[in-house]
């Protein structure tokens, strides 16, 4: 009996359609959440994150009620994210059928958010996500990773690690951390960076960005001490489902859900 | 009818979704009088150990209590198994139902917590785990945990083996989320929502 690592899927949204990532080959309506959500999970992914990066006001609505359809039908863990700013935006996605919430911005803006998720919903509800860029000294460019936020676009001045242990302090359940040096690059995840913030806090840490090969995940849940590695197209490298990446990263050593 | 009691505790919606999934008629309620003619309740809960203070001052321990006697099944889940035990050093100031002995303690120091994922439970003879295989993965999310004890009918570990499940005649508690554990969860809410 031991704790598995969960292997997250990720669906980016906008305007309630998935809007990259496109997974199944026979899927009727590759950009539908609700669909992509119940395959994930029926193909043995251990938890569903949402990501809504529309997030502009007049979006909000859209937004609830895409949480509520691929709520319906979804049995594992589901977190959904993006322009959570309020207590009562979060308070809307949980009534959706959220069970976790993941606050970027909102919470370096105002880090109370944390708290107060956490006091009202248990805080293992309140996800903070960290997007971090690698400092630009050489002097200690991972223990200098800096803070970015309002999608990666505006720095904060803040470190990570020092961020991350806040978070932890203030109530936050875990932790998202994004490498913005990764993202998108398929060439693996930040193992040093993730390694560094994990071994730093006491809540389980959850890698995003860089996934590019089954390596790439047995890397981050072993090197990078990650306890769950989130990918957007987890079925783009090379393998047919996430059974096959699970029974790939098994053979590296990594505990997982198996039969999933 | 299932009494579905909200303590103010969290979310219910994951727990009523899934209860009508596996076709139960079940209601939230907080009143007591719900409770007494309910057919079967369910204890939910994430969250602090402290909330379950709500069920003595709204007249629902009392009511949970009066029905348990005379046989009605009783599901709690998460806070709600740790609620079945004499209390918890999260809230020592918050009694417990005391069906089982012992307090729930906080994971050790030196490990994550919480303890969040997919772990592995050790099953033995329950009606409420009938069907299910040893070694089958559920998923947890808290940071305290319940002693093994007479009455335990599956262990997981995580740092220890602790509590995973409780079943004593028509009590019956899960560490895990039956409602976010997939296939194998919704077979343990049909078991109980099935039990006559």
């Amino acid at each position: 009996m031991t704790l598995t690592k969960r292997i997250i899927a990720c669906l980016d949204v906008n305007a309630g359609r998935v809007v990259k990532g496109v997974q199944f080959v026979d899927i009727v309506d590759a950009g539908d959440p609700a669909e992509l959500a119940r395959r994930h999970a029926e193909a043995g992914t251990d938890e569903i994150v949402l990501l809504d990066i529309t997030a502009t006001h007049e979006k909000r609505r859209t937004l609830i009620d895409t949480v509520v359809r691929t709520a319906k039908q979804l049995f594992i863990p589901f977190t959904v994210g993006g322009g959570i700013r309020t207590i009562d935006d979060a308070a809307a996605i949980f009534d959706a059928g959220a069970d976790k919430v993941s606050i970027n911005s909102a919470a370096i803006a105002r880090p109370e958010l944390i708290g107060e998720i956490g006091s009202r919903y248990g805080a293992q509800a309140a996800i903070v996500a960290i997007d971090a860029r690698r400092g630009k000294s050489n002097s200690d460019p991972i223990a200098n990773a800096e803070v970015f936020v309002n999608g990666g676009r505006k720095p904060t001045g803040r470190k990570v690690l020092d961020w991350a242990k806040e978070a932890e302090s203030r109530g936050a359940g875990e932790i998202l951390l994004t490498s913005m040096d990764a993202d998108g690059t398929r060439g693996g995840f930040d193992c040093k960076l993730t390694a560094l913030v994990s071994e730093a806090v006491n809540i389980p840490v959850i890698a995003s960005g860089g996934a590019g090969t089954a390596d790439h995940f047995a890397d981050v849940l072993l090197e990078g001490k990650a306890d769950a590695a989130l990918a957007a197209s987890i079925f783009h490298f090379g393998i047919a489902n996430v059974r096959e990446l699970k029974e790939e990263i098994a053979k590296r050593g990594v505990p997982v859900r198996l039969p999933c | 009818m299932i009494a579905v009691i909200d303590y103010k505790a969290g979310n219910l919606t994951s727990v009523m979704k899934a209860m009508h999934a596996v076709g139960a008629d079940a209601v939230v309620t907080f009143d007591p009088d719900v409770v007494m003619y309910a057919d079967k309740l369910v204890l939910p809960g994430v969250g602090h150990f402290s909330a379950t203070a709500f069920l003595q001052e709204h007249g629902l321990r009392q009511a949970i209590e009066e029905r348990v006697d005379t046989g009605t099944p009783f599901l709690g889940i998460c806070v709600g198994l740790q609620w079945l035990f004499a209390g918890s050093t999260e809230a020592p100031d918050t009694a417990g139902f005391n069906v089982f002995p012992g307090h729930c303690e906080r994971f050790s120091e030196g490990i994550k917590v919480p303890h969040v994922g997919w772990n592995s439970i050790q099953v033995s003879e329950s009606r409420l785990l009938q069907g299910i295989s040893n070694g089958v993965f559920v998923y947890f999310t808290h940071s305290y945990r319940a002693p093994i004890v007479h009455g335990t009918v599956a262990v997981t570990e995580y740092d220890s083996p602790f509590t995973a499940a409780v079943e004593r005649d028509n009590i019956m508690g899960v560490q895990f989320h039956p409602e976010k554990s997939g296939a194998i969860g919704l077979q343990i809410l049909e078991n109980f929502v099935r039990l006559t």
